[in-house]
């Protein structure tokens, strides 16, 4: 019964401060007054505005359609009035704002009717319509639209995995949704292997959850394999819960669907469970409140709700608090604008005070002491990548493999120098995306207009045809009945035909390519890098076929 | 822009050299057990020396001051310098251990992990060619001197000179380079081990020092201060060859057990070439550098003009350095293995 475990390498052990927030049962929030639901909550295209201000709303109305392949929809979480859909601040690590539809509540909470969904006897694609429209996305926080995993696409997938790990410290909502919703769940995961035809499911959970574990061994179904995984950050990365379980390492610059393989969020089978079963959309989810609140715990919030209310509903913070978290210390960001709603994204909120987050140290040389390294679950060489980042080096960069990094942050943690070593990664990664856009506006506005000269070109051949051919009709015509021999016929023809080409070859030649050409040597320069940058990647790419 | 995370796992520089200084104490103890004071004159003369030029140098160089001295890098360095150097050695000598050492090896290259050779072994190499006689006056073991100096003592010799004492009465060669000088003469191995310098393993006293190196190294590698790749193929590297050489030639080149705990070697396996700086960085890496660096120590001994190989087999891995890195990288994860069977266990 025990199944193999295998050891990623790296990984660190930080405070789980789990116990502050996952002793209480999840609870439910009081109607709000206003609600703020990005149309962007996922990975992708936004969804596109249904309703305008004036419009009224029930809940779980679509207000937002998916847009696109990789979109999905969103629903108006109470039932109102759109009083305006308006850029509105947004949890972003940028504080940006974002396209969102604002609801005025009208109180009574009434909503549209739920259809369940017979999902045994549907075909698995037109249950990912469903849950398309549902607005299903990924809860473990990269919110990838449910639907597009959900499509095996002639891939085999035989194993499927639940994400119930929950490696990050503080947050403990899938905990909480693991003990109290198991049986629920089960049944997400019932639709997830329905519709992906797996034979193999696994469940991961860190060993600090025993309750967790507990409640869905009592729930799991013959077939459904709960496993206990050592507590571990990084643990529940995708890739590294993929590994621990299978032994399979996903791909480089793959997914593990390339290796047979689909890996689900536990919050994501559960919320798939109430879009398939209830037919109820996605308009909430389980979050954490947790830190220098009165009451840490979780709720579950309806997707929309400021997180200034969420906090109101934890109690409100204590004095002394020093802003907010949203995700988790390790890979989360500040809060910018404690007006920012809760999205399917947001499994966490942590109100930060000076004792629990004490400002950074220092930083200091790198002594190359190789902890990074020790500590990287991508066996990354981070002190390299550094070096070259901090140098602006990105070539050298990318060549230690830095679009390996999943940014976890366990460098930065162990790092005795304390150097923000992910800050630098972001900062090389987005570096080389940015050149990449360039180069890529370069190289689009080059075929354009060697496409236009290639138009132009041919327009002049087709006129110098059409006109070699009315003048030999018109000689035909006027030799209408003088035996002329076709051989000579055809060489003239020939003749008119080769004038118009070389004609047309000479405009080519006295036009100049313009935008490419005068390039400025900075721009050339790092256009030439790319190349060779994308030369070499190539080249590795082809030698690991 | 100051990203996650949000949390630290409260590891510091200062605190790793700290440690790194602790280890070594049980070695310092021993010296002083078997040497008499010496020991603390050289380390407390190495380590103002060091402050002092480092503040220097920071100074001249417009850095803050205050970081990089309590980040104990440059006393780690003092410590390391006076324990390669021979203790009741003039104060000048140590002076100008350490001008090579912070000055030139550390400061000139931009400080703290930018230098590219271990700033103690340049030290100790500038010194080695330079005063050849003084380096290899050594402080006899207490109960073999004929004069045993106490701290008063020493601290006269070290800043006044001899004064009324022959610094015969206090110093004696070490045993490497008694074995060298004895056996070119053809003298027989017994008769050069039955002299009373020699002791279970390697020099008297010495080698009970060496041991408590290897504690402190233990330690280092138990706290995960460092890995077991370099000192382990380090001391490998140094037994396998001076084995070799033994086999071949006994009369003249001394066992592995000797070569082990003699000289630099403890000190060197897991203090000198494991530091990270200048140490190759990779598991493959640290393997070959170390592995090397061991087998050159040996090559040295045997062969070379000096009594002692450590520092300058690990100067010349050091250069070597950035291409065995370059070329150890160790696979990524996700890259190249291909799918494993998926496990059914």
């Amino acid at each position: 019964m025990s199944r193999k475990l295998y050891t990623f390498n790296g990984g660190v052990h930080p405070d789980g401060h789990k116990a502050m927030s996952n002793g209480t049962p999840i609870r439910a929030m009081t109607l709000l007054p206003r609600y703020i639901v990005p149309l962007r909550q996922h990975i992708g295209t936004p969804a596109r505005p249904l309703v305008a201000a004036g419009d009224t709303v029930l809940r779980g109305q679509t207000i937002g359609a998916a847009d696109g392949y990789v979109s999905t929809a969103v629903h108006a979480p109470t039932s109102g009035r759109v009083v305006a859909v308006e850029p509105r601040a947004v949890p972003h690590p940028s504080g940006m704002f974002d396209l969102a539809v604002v609801i005025e509540s009208d109180g009574a909470d009434r909503a549209i009717e739920f259809q369940p969904l017979d999902w045994r006897n549907l075909d698995p694609s037109a249950l990912r319509n469903r849950v398309r429209d549902m607005g299903l996305a990924g809860l473990g926080g990269a919110v990838f639209p449910s639907y597009i995993k959900l499509n095996p696409g002639g891939q085999k997938i035989h194993t499927l995995i639940l994400n119930g790990a929950e490696c990050e410290p503080w947050i403990t909502c899938d905990d909480r949704l693991m003990r109290e919703r198991a049986p629920e769940l089960v049944r997400g995961i019932e639709i997830m292997r329905h519709a992906l035809g797996s034979e193999t499911v696994l469940i991961g959970i860190e060993d600090n959850k025993p309750e967790a574990i507990a409640a869905l061994r009592a729930a799991a179904p013959a077939g459904m394999e709960v496993i206990a995984v050592p507590t571990r950050y990084p643990g529940g990365g995708g890739k590294q819960l993929t590994y621990s379980l299978t032994g399979v390492e996903t791909p480089a610059g793959g997914r593990s669907t390339d290796v047979g393989i689909q890996v689900f969020n536990v919050g994501t089978a559960y919320s798939l469970y109430r879009a398939v079963e209830l037919g109820e959309p996605m308009i909430s989810r389980v979050a954490t409140i947790t830190g220098h609140v009165a009451q840490p715990g979780n709720f579950e919030v309806r997707v929309g709700t400021p997180l200034s209310d969420l906090v109101a509903a934890a109690g409100g913070a204590l004095a002394g608090a020093s802003g907010e978290l949203i995700g988790g210390p390790m890979m989360g960001f500040d809060l910018r604008d404690s007006d920012a709603p809760v999205t399917k994204a947001v499994n966490c909120l942590i109100v930060k005070n000076p004792r629990l987050f004490p400002a950074k140290p220092i930083e200091l040389p790198c002594i190359r002491c190789g902890a990074c390294a020790q500590a990287c679950p991508a066996d990354l060489q981070p002190f390299e990548m550094y070096w070259y980042s901090r140098a602006k080096d990105f070539g050298r960069a990318q060549s230690y493999n830095l679009f390996d990094c999943i940014e976890c942050g366990c460098c930065s943690y162990v790092c005795p120098s304390h150097i923000p070593l992910v800050d630098y990664f972001r900062f090389s990664k987005s570096e080389i995306w940015e050149r990449e856009r360039e180069k890529r506006s370069a190289d689009q506005a080059r075929v354009r207009h060697e496409f236009k000269v290639f138009r132009l070109e041919r327009e002049k051949q087709d006129k110098a045809e059409k006109f070699a051919k009315a003048a030999e009709k018109s000689r035909e015509s006027a030799a209408s009945n003088a035996v002329t021999p076709a051989d000579p016929d055809a060489e003239k023809k020939k003749a008119i035909l080769q004038a118009a080409l070389d004609r047309a070859q000479k405009t080519k030649e006295t036009v100049t390519p313009k935008n490419t050409e005068n390039l400025t040597s900075g721009v050339q320069k790092e256009i030439d890098a790319i190349e060779a940058r994308r030369a070499k990647v190539e080249e590795k790419t082809e030698s690991h076929e | 822009m100051i990203g996650s995370p949000y949390t630290l796992g409260g590891n510091s520089t200062s605190t790793i050299m700290l440690k790194v200084m602790l280890a070594l104490v049980p070695g310092i103890l021993a010296h002083a057990w078997y040497f008499g004071p010496g020991i603390w004159i050289s380390l407390l003369v190495c380590s103002v020396f060091a402050l002092g030029f480092e503040a220097f140098m920071l100074l001249m160089r417009g850095r803050p001051l205050k970081h990089a001295l309590s980040d104990n890098s440059a006393l780690l360095t003092a410590w390391l310098l006076a324990l390669s150097l021979p203790t009741l050695a003039p104060w000048w000598l140590y002076a100008i251990g350490m001008l090579f050492a912070i000055v030139v090896a550390k400061q000139f290259y931009g400080g703290l992990g930018q230098n590219l050779f271990n700033p103690a072994m340049i030290g100790y190499a500038a010194l080695i060619v330079s005063f050849p006689v003084n380096m290899t006056q050594w402080a006899a073991p207490v109960d073999l001197a004929d004069h045993a100096l106490t701290l008063l003592d020493a601290f006269d010799v070290v800043f006044a000179g001899q004064g009324s004492i022959s610094p015969d009465a206090y110093t004696s060669a070490t045993v490497l380079d008694t074995w060298k000088t004895q056996a070119r003469l053809n003298t027989p191995v017994a008769s050069i081990l039955s002299q009373p310098m020699f002791g279970w393993a390697g020099g008297r006293g010495m080698e009970t020092v060496a041991a408590m190196y290897l504690l402190g190294g233990l330690y280092l590698f138990w706290s995960r201060l460092i890995t077991w790749h370099i000192p382990l193929a380090f001391l490998v590297g140094v037994a396998a060859s001076a084995g070799l050489l033994h086999l071949i030639d006994p009369t003249q080149h001394a066992g592995p057990l000797l070569h082990l705990f003699s000289g630099g070697v403890m000190l060197g396996a897991f203090f000198i070439a494991t530091d990270p700086v200048t140490a190759a960085s990779t598991p493959r890496g640290k393997l070959i550098y170390a592995g090397l660096a061991g087998i050159l120590t040996a090559i040295i001994r045997a062969f070379g003009g000096y009594p002692d190989g450590v520092a300058f087999a690990v100067l010349l891995m050091n250069i070597c350095v950035p291409f065995i890195d370059t070329y150890t990288q160790p696979r990524v994860f996700g890259h190249g293995a291909g799918p494993k069977k998926a496990g059914k266990a």
